[in-house]
């Protein structure tokens, strides 16, 4: 309630009348538009179409680019809360006391002032999935946002996404704490449902003397059991992707792979199983649970039909935060093509964050979120000239 | 001693043996030539013998020698082998957490000839590294420069200078990554008394030396790290310094000038605030892009446009992998990054070959496509800036180390089940905790 006031009267203070003419633009609702325009009226998409159908409206702002694409929106990062400096006071992706933190929410973490919110905004980055990292079994919450905004409240898409949950090396403990083998780490995961399974039967209980206390993180997995919040599990080697969708089938919940480096290995299983899957940056280094990874595995699952899409995803040293135009861009030049790149961060994220009624296509009624640049975007040698992000512009890189 | 003359007389062996179907006249045809020295040839001819470059013209009329074997590259570009100026392939090594200083370290000691970072470094178009120990140290050991000839021992990639010698610099650091606890420097300003120190130590061992003449009762008793110390001192041996904050580069260029050394700045986040001085104390620069600025405090500042700024400066300056930190693959990405943020075209083109090859004493060797020079040169499927070029073919000496169209070498390219399985992460002071 106090969320959603706080975002109108943003939008209403900061409302601008705008319109884009792009040589070509890149809707992702069908074919490009050659000499295409789009008009963005209190925010939104009021009109897409050719230069020669829609009529730009006295008095509104007219920006020009060769290419023009719906705002790129990463699927998996952890921006604003993993700050620039890389000290510990700018560091909030996970709190090492527990391994099982699902109450720890993104929007109580997100400092939308950090300079890499505005790094990744400015080649054509308006939508971020972001939170809490891989790096714990479950260290909490991740959330929906735009890359402007003055509070995280103004920037807020969705405030609970998903539930971060890790089985990969990254989760494990050393010495004697838990978990310390991937048995464990299912037993933990697997405990922890159960609980709130038992947690649900206790809180229907008729009598209020019976019922047991309110528990913040109980709260959170029965939202996961009842399918409202779906599990985000990073696996990497093929068995812990197996592990991924045993849980998903005894629960019967929702799930989002994520990583998947060896994901290549079980097509058929993740397609049967019907996950969408966020894939790891292409130039994710290739070590340890990395190392079989390869440039063309966004590819291939998308080619089975899968839901793909990509991240700049975690990053615990340099670079801070990758670029999703750039991982895309590789992917783009391994198999995926322009297109399917295009698609993987602009509406097929969308659709797979469940986020497309807003944003990730130009359409009318949708968001004021566009990316321009000066070149095919994926180029190298191109520049995001600039952002619109709910009908305001936004600079791109200096040139 | 035997078992190193055995090694060397192996050595020479294969190279004999390998080295017979580089002895024939090979034209390589059609391929748009980016000589770098010179213009760019657009149905150009490179003809190669014995590991050498011939001739590079344009096509025409005439022909060629009888015995030549004739490769068409119709529709390739053809353009120098890359050089990284600083990468840690095959493993980092160098000195260890026993103090900060280790001039008697080689860097080619620890590593591993085999590991699968050499086949990612040649499926990038990488033909020579400068392959360095780690940032951790004040001085963390002797670098060494390689050739991706492929071999068996870390021998077989050495090049070889005049005298006989190991072609290699010494890699130095200051700022953040070196300061640890006791012995190791707590303050910037302790980190460059403790150089200081060393240096003065090793300014009197060459003095004895000097002075010792042939009286071998008058020379000081042989120190490995001293020894080293003075090839740098008499600047047959360059310091490749790793730096970030503009006051720890000004520092650098300090030390330089008080002992004489000569110096290649590595990495540099904020030379962009400092261009001015780097140019006019003549030193190069050896700079990488990252996708984003910060990770720890003395990159925050990382621009894109450091390369740009650089070369209206008139520094000399190539670009470097740092691989692990980017990936040898890409590497013609840092280039295109640089024309990106206001490079010129040749600058960037030099900055990831012939810069480089300077940076490493290495132009009368490689770095651009003249005769003569080594027969290292990659052939790509279109424009070297563009995102979607591969690179199909690496040469190194005439000799085909890598070839897309072969699904082992393919593995590497792109990745895969089985193409990683040796190596560790090398990612300086990275702290546990994170």
């Amino acid at each position: 309630m106090i969320a959603s006031f706080a975002m109108g009267l943003f939008c209403v203070s900061a409302m601008a009348q705008v319109a884009v003419r792009g040589k070509t633009v890149y809707t992702m609702e069908g074919d490009p538009i050659t000499d295409g325009v789009v008009v963005i009226k209190d925010g939104r998409i009021s009109a897409v179409g050719s230069a020669d159908a829609v009529v730009i409206p006295d008095g509104f702002r007219v920006l020009d680019a060769e290419v023009v694409t719906p705002g790129l929106i990463d699927a998996h990062a952890t921006v604003g809360l993993t700050g620039i400096m890389n000290q510990k006071q700018d560091q909030d992706q996970f709190e090492r006391s527990k391994p099982i933190q699902p109450e720890l929410r993104a929007i109580d973490a997100y400092n939308a002032h950090d300079p890499l919110v505005a790094w990744v905004r400015k080649f054509g980055v308006t939508t971020v999935h972001t939170g809490h990292a891989p790096g714990e079994l479950i260290s909490g919450q991740t959330m929906i946002v735009k890359t402007r905004g003055n509070t995280v409240e103004q920037a807020l898409i969705k405030q609970t996404a998903t539930i971060a949950v890790t089985l990969a090396e990254s989760a494990r403990k050393s010495g004697d704490k838990s978990p310390g083998s991937r048995g464990k780490m299912m037993a933990m995961l697997r405990g922890a449902l159960v609980e709130a399974q038992n947690y649900t039967q206790k809180r229907k209980l008729a009598d209020d003397e019976k019922k047991p206390a309110r528990d913040l993180k109980k709260e959170m997995l029965v939202k996961v059991l009842a399918k409202e919040v779906p599990l985000l599990i990073t696996a990497h080697r093929a068995n812990d992707i197996a592990n991924a969708l045993r849980l998903a089938r005894e629960f019967d919940i929702r799930i989002i792979l994520d990583g998947v480096a060896e994901g290549y290995l079980l097509v058929d299983e993740i397609k049967a199983a019907g996950v969408p899957v966020i894939v790891h940056p292409a130039m994710a280094r290739y070590f340890g649970e990395l190392e079989n990874a390869s440039f063309e595995t966004a590819s291939i699952l998308r080619d089975a039909g899968i839901t793909v899409s990509l991240q700049s995803g975690y990053e615990s040293y340099v670079p801070k935060t990758r670029v999703v135009l750039f991982e895309a861009a590789v992917c783009a030049a391994n198999k995926m093509g322009f297109d399917g790149a295009l698609r993987a961060i602009t509406i097929d994220a969308a659709r797979l964050l469940e986020i497309d009624d807003r944003v990730g296509s130009l359409a009318v009624g949708k968001d004021g979120d566009l990316a321009l640049y000066d070149g095919d975007p994926f180029e190298y040698t191109s520049h995001c000239v600039g952002v619109v992000i709910d009908g305001q512009f936004e600079p791109g890189e200096v040139r | 001693m035997r078992i190193q003359g055995f090694v060397v007389a192996l050595m020479c062996f294969a190279l004999t043996g390998s080295a017979a179907a580089q002895d024939v006249l090979t034209a390589y045809v059609g391929a748009k030539i980016i000589p770098i020295v010179g213009d760019e040839i657009d149905q150009g001819v490179l003809i190669t013998k014995g590991g050498k470059i011939v001739e590079v013209r344009s096509t025409d009329d005439r022909g060629f020698a009888d015995d030549t074997k004739v490769v068409d590259l119709t529709g390739k570009v053809l353009m120098p082998g890359l050089i990284c100026t600083h990468s840690h392939v095959g493993g980092i090594g160098g000195g260890d957490g026993s103090g900060p200083l280790h001039p008697d370290v080689r860097i080619y000691d620890s590593l591993n000839v085999k590991s699968s970072g050499f086949r990612r470094a040649v499926a990038g178009g990488l033909t020579t590294l400068n392959i360095m120990p780690g940032s951790g140290h004040l001085l963390s050991g002797q670098t060494v420069y390689v050739k991706l000839r492929g071999g068996n021992t870390i021998e077989e990639l050495f090049i070889r200078l005049a005298d006989g010698g190991i072609a290699g610099g010494m890699k130095m650091a200051n700022g953040t990554n070196s300061q640890r606890k006791p012995p190791f420097p707590g303050t910037r300003g302790k980190s460059a008394a403790l150089v200081r120190e060393m240096f003065i130590k090793a300014q009197e061992y060459r003095d004895k030396l000097e002075r010792a003449g042939d009286d071998a009762e008058k020379k000081p008793d042989r120190n490995l790290g001293y020894e080293f110390l003075t090839e740098v001192l008499k600047g047959n041996r360059v310091v490749h310094h790793h730096t970030h904050r503009n006051d720890d580069i000004i520092t650098v260029l300090r030390l330089a000038k008080e002992f004489g050394f000569r110096v290649v700045l590595h990495h540099i986040s904020e030379g962009w605030q400092v261009a001015d001085e780097i140019a006019a104390a003549n030193v190069p620069c050896s700079i990488l892009i990252i996708d984003s600025p910060g990770g720890k405090l003395e990159a925050s500042k990382m621009a894109f446009e450091t390369g740009a700024i650089l070369e209206k400066a008139g520094v000399l300056t190539a670009f470097h992998t740092d691989d692990w930190i980017t990936d040898s693959r890409i590497f013609l990405r840092m280039a295109a990054f640089g024309v990106r943020a206001g490079m010129s075209r040749q600058k960037a083109l030099e900055a990831v070959t012939l810069s480089g090859a300077k940076i490493l004493d290495l132009d009368q060797r490689i770095g651009s496509l003249e005769p003569n020079k080594d027969a290292d040169f990659i052939v790509l499927d279109g424009d070297p800036f563009s995102v979607y070029t591969k690179v199909l073919q690496t040469y190194v000496e005439g000799k085909k180390v890598f070839d897309r169209s072969d699904p082992k070498d393919y593995l590497y390219a792109v990745g895969g089940f089985g193409a990683g399985h040796d190596q560790q992460p090398y990612m300086c002071c990275q702290r546990a905790e994170q």
